[in-house]
């Protein structure tokens, strides 16, 4: 924390005294732009300088002694992940930094992109030369054009420096880190999916087994993809060494997390503080500044619009030392695995803060119109499924749903959860099983028994009138 | 012990069984018979695992942790399974040892209901204006897992519909169920990647690239393996309800392939040609010029009678006055001044019958019409006669090399009386004029044609196609059988029988009265024949001879079932 208070930062946008910046530690620097010179002057490719020097075996050691858990969304622990590289390995390693931030609620990978595309860069070299890779791209979303732009600009940058290119720093390690920008598509978030896209097909994601990514990933060679953080985040693994890297944040839930609140707050925005270190209450009362003046808290989505919905009010058992103890929702700790304990997820760490002005069949069919947007269509429980719950919310927004349509809603949910080639069908099936599991009464009093019958397709309808008319 | 490693034990419905390692779950689930429903799975074809409907629960052993004691096997040695709640595709993931498999459980029972639910909301339910009625999946899987209602009430997703994909296949977007097996066919089988996706989720639709069609002379085996009607044949089209034809099966015999296929007829009526699986031939597929060749069947130029030339006018006469005027006729002449024109396209059994004929009159120049044409890297042979093996074992090896000798011999005299054989000799190298120099003209046709109108005697015969019985080896020495699905108009008959009454009519009776007694003389005559019968030689047929040539389809299957890409 000190280190975060020796840096000045741009007025209004100063860290929250609670905050640890480690790879937000240059966002909204005072003084700070994202070229070569600046992010030198500051130390900058310092830690690449030591890791050259370093057995790579040793770096992914190290990073699986951090306990480095993915910042994507999944969770899981880079240095594992990096170890699923088949030993006998002949073919050519790939790395790709998953840059595809397209889970709502999420806006983390952006800062980095647009305001530190070096700290990336050189936690990207140092994750290559440990996974033994000599050929990464950078796979950003569309709707990036700017980061994107600027991440080319870095690179070239790289390259003048001979931080990128042949025998980097005269260590023979061979480098090239291309960009390459998506079309537009939630799905190539899915690291199958964004390495059937890099292949210019379409992104539909791969079934596994067999095809893990460590094993046959980006032209079935060897690939290891990792979010924007993550890859960040190991370039202070270096710095401080794996050991130290894991005493930040709490056990098995190490280091930082960027958590990117929106909604209801007085203050929403990015806030990097230590894994586990602050609970949700702490986070939208004190980091947050509060609820909207005279609202109460409803219900918060806490790790991007795919986790599962908590409610105010809601009791969460979870375990504490031997003990297992209730608590509300304000106490959870931010951690990967306590939310997980309450039932949702620490996803990519965007917290959606919702208070009592909202509808939940208004947010949930909010959620589910993307989800009906992004489903790729290429398995199908989530492609038939996602429309379909859309559209039985969008009724219930709008007055015309039965209350059996809510009990349909519930089990096309479940038709589609776990039953899907990739985590969409959970990401799209999530929000409403959790809405309505935990919203029943406001689900059903927005519906109405008249429309018991109610059919809304013209052929069904057609196909009725005529029998009826027969008899 | 080798022999026991390469087996896997696998507990299906409680049932433990073995199986080679490998094995896909959907197949070892076939061979303990639990057929598993699926759409997208395909063993030609690679799995990518998209529709679902395979799912399964499965279970394998559990693992220890640390410290905790390893699990106990039962008595016959089995460890016990820990079920996963997760359910997984059986079509895509191969069987290991010690797993569990539950083909009728609660959780799979769940996941085909609604995947069946999902597929069908979308799903126009034309079934009574759908050509696919009848042998779709979607039908037949929704009568064990689908509901009689639904609970759909939204409208359906539109789609383009009757679209025009290329010059033989219709498709209807709203029928399709995106198990995008003809995108992996045409990809993956025929080389020509022209399908695909457009659109994504719901509105996904199948459509061909811009500016590109599916042309390719395989496309007809994407209607095949479309398990819906949104891929539709426009040669067969609202022609027949599916449940009206009859199936029979025989082989294509429109090159030297001869690739299996189910020829579907209705009264007397040939419909369709679709292929049959025989992974020695054809594998699952065919050539879409094989299977719309036979329309000609229909044909207005068709023979239906026996026709006797008077006063430069052909007319119609009855089988016996014909028969006995091509004997009397022939019996005018000098065995040495007879030729033969046989066909490749004859079975064995017509081809023995012509060499009988051939015996008993003492002719020994008999030939066959040599027909090449362009080979492909898939299934089409270069050789366009399905039987000229066959003429090769029966008739004698020089007997393509004999047509040049034969017609420079009418050409010289020294050849005066002809019988041709469902050949048109104005197309393989005979003059009109030297024909017209023949005492003796004696042929037999399908369709009329140039060489009918010069014959003294015309018989009708039957086609290859649908519509006779007999044997044929194919370019790679196996033989195999055809089998009649509809009988030939009027009086044509099989060349066999035309044959088997010329020759009584000159020699006497012979003991040939059905086709198995021609197969019977044939295996007491021909040693390579020795030993078999017609119903020795089954629906897959039997090598032969030895293969002359490989056929390149399989080949690549073969590679792409060493790699575990298909099943095969």
């Amino acid at each position: 924390m000190s280190k975060a208070n020796a840096i000045n930062y741009k007025k209004g946008k100063e860290p929250h005294a609670r905050e640890y910046r480690l790879v937000f530690k240059n966002v909204d620097r005072k003084g700070w732009d994202p070229g070569i010179d600046c992010y030198l002057q500051d130390g900058g490719y310092r830690e690449l300088k030591k890791a050259l020097l370093m057995d790579p075996v040793d770096i992914t050691e190290d990073v699986k002694k951090s306990g480095l858990r993915g910042r994507g969304g999944a969770g899981f622990p880079t240095g594992v992940k990096w170890g699923f590289i088949p030993p006998n390995n002949t073919k050519p390693v790939y790395l790709i930094c998953n840059a595809d931030e397209s889970e709502p609620g999420t806006f983390k990978d952006r800062y980095i992109i647009h305001q530190d595309p070096h700290q990336l860069l050189e936690g990207m070299i140092i994750s290559c030369f440990a996974t033994g890779a000599n050929l990464a791209y950078i796979y950003i979303r569309e709707e990036f054009p700017e980061g994107a732009r600027i991440l080319e600009k870095a690179i070239e940058e790289c390259h003048q420096k001979g931080f990128l290119g042949k025998n980097i720093l005269k260590s023979k390690f061979d480098l090239e880190i291309f960009v390459h920008r998506g079309a537009g598509a939630y799905i190539c978030g899915e690291e199958t999916g964004l390495i059937e896209s890099l292949e210019g097909k379409r992104p539909y994601p791969r079934i596994k087994p067999p095809y893990f990514p460590a094993a046959l990933g980006l032209y079935m060679c060897p690939t290891i993809v990792n979010n924007v953080e993550s890859l960040c985040n190991v370039k202070h693994i270096i710095a401080m060494g794996g050991d130290a890297f894991a005493k930040l944040g709490t056990a098995r839930n190490t280091g930082t997390r960027v958590l990117c609140v929106s909604g209801d707050v007085v203050n929403p925005g990015y806030f990097e503080v230590e894994v586990g270190h602050i609970t949700m209450g702490e986070l939208i009362h004190d980091l947050c500044g509060g609820l909207k003046p005279g609202r109460k808290l409803k219900a918060v989505i806490p790790g991007g619009s795919s986790a599962k919905v908590l409610r105010a009010g809601e009791k969460f058992k979870i375990k504490k030392g031997d003990q297992e103890i209730e608590i509300g929702i304000e106490d959870i700790p931010m951690d990967f695995d306590t939310l997980m304990a309450c039932g949702s997820m620490a996803g990519s760490g965007g917290v959606i803060v919702i208070d009592d002005s909202r509808k939940a069949s208004w947010i949930l069919n909010n959620i589910n119109e993307f989800y009906a947007h992004e489903s790729c269509g290429q398995c199908t429980p989530c492609r038939e499924g996602s429309l379909w719950m859309k559209k039985i919310t969008d009724r219930i927004t709008r007055g015309e749903a039965s209350p059996d349509d809510v009990e349909t809603l519930e089990s096309v949910a479940f038709n589609i959860d776990g039953k899907t080639i990739c985590a969409f069908g959970e990401a799209c099936a999530w929000p409403t099983e959790s809405f309505v599991a935990k919203f029943r009464e406001e689900f059903l009093a927005d519906t109405s028994e008249k429309y018991d019958d109610a059919i809304l397709n013209p052929e069904t309808e057609l196909a009725a009138a005529h029998l009826s008319s027969e008899t | 012990m080798s022999e026991a490693n390469d087996k896997v034990n696998v507990q299906i419905d409680g049932e433990w069984h073995q199986f080679p390692k490998g094995t896909r779950m959907i197949e070892a689930c076939r061979l303990a018979g639990k057929e598993i429903p699926h759409y997208c799975y395909h063993p030609k074809l690679s799995s990518p695992g998209n529709c679902r409907m395979c799912l399964v629960e499965m279970g394998m052993p559990p693992r220890p942790r640390p410290g905790e004691d390893p699990p106990k096997p039962d008595k016959d040695g089995h460890l016990p399974i820990q079920w996963i709640p997760r359910p997984a595709i059986s079509c895509a993931n191969t069987i290991a040892e010690g797993m569990g498999i539950r083909t009728d459980s609660q959780l799979t029972n769940e996941c085909r209901h609604g995947v069946m639910e999902f597929l069908l909301i979308n799903h126009p339910l034309d079934c009574p204006i759908c050509d696919q009625a009848g042998e779709c999946r979607l039908q037949e899987f929704s009568v064990e897992f689908g509901t009689g209602g639904s609970r759909f009430r939204e409208k359906k997703v539109k789609k383009p519909k009757n679209v025009d994909i290329g010059p033989r296949i219709r498709l209807d977007d709203e029928r399709c169920i995106m198990c995008s097996r003809c995108i992996r066919f045409c990809q993956e089988v025929a080389d020509d990647d022209v399908l695909g996706f457009t659109d994504r989720g719901s509105h996904t639709v199948l459509g061909v690239h811009p500016g590109k069609e599916l042309s390719n002379n395989y496309g007809l085996n994407t209607v095949d393996i479309c398990p819906v009607g949104a891929l539709t044949s426009n040669d067969f089209r609202f022609q027949m309800r599916v449940w009206f034809l009859k199936e029979t099966n025989s082989i294509c015999t429109s090159c030297g392939r001869g690739c299996n296929i189910i020829a579907g007829a209705r009264e007397d009526k040939l419909y369709r040609l679709t292929p049959r699986d025989n992974n020695e031939v054809n594998s699952s597929w065919m050539c879409d010029y094989g299977r719309l060749n036979f329309h000609f069947l229909t044909s207005e130029a068709r023979l239906t009678d026996p026709m006797i030339l008077e006063h430069r006018a052909h007319r119609i006469a009855r089988w016996s006055e014909a028969v006995g005027r091509a004997a009397e006729k022939l019996k005018e002449f000098d065995a040495s001044k007879i030729a033969i024109i046989a066909s490749g396209r004859m079975t064995n059994e017509e081809l023995f019958m012509a060499r009988r004929l051939g015996e008993t009159l003492g002719i020994e120049k008999i030939a066959i019409v040599p027909r090449s044409g362009e080979a492909d890297d898939y299934l089409v042979s270069a050789d366009k006669n399905p039987n000229t093996r066959g003429a090769r074992l029966i008739l004698g090896k020089k007997v393509d090399k004999q047509l040049k000798e034969i017609a420079a011999g009418v050409k010289k005299g020294t050849i005066t009386a002809l019988i041709a054989l469902d050949e048109n000799l104005l197309k393989c190298g005979f003059e009109e004029d030297t024909l017209k120099k023949l005492d003796l003209l004696i042929s037999s046709h399908i369709l009329a044609n140039p060489t009918a109108s010069l014959s003294h005697v015309v018989f009708p015969s039957t086609a290859t196609v649908a519509e006779k019985r007999g044997t044929m080896i194919n370019r790679t020495g196996r033989l195999q059988r055809l089998n009649q699905a509809i009988d030939p108009p009027g009086q044509a008959m099989d060349l066999w029988e035309i044959l088997r009454d010329l020759a009584q009519a000159l020699g006497g009776s012979n003991g040939v009265y059905l086709l198995e007694d021609v197969f019977k003389l044939m295996a007491g005559t021909i040693k390579e024949f020795e030993g078999l019968s017609l119903g020795k030689i089954g629906d897959q047929g039997l090598p032969l001879l030895k293969p002359k040539e490989s056929i390149p389809l399989l080949e690549r299957e073969r590679e792409r079932i060493e790699k575990g890409i298909i099943v095969g």
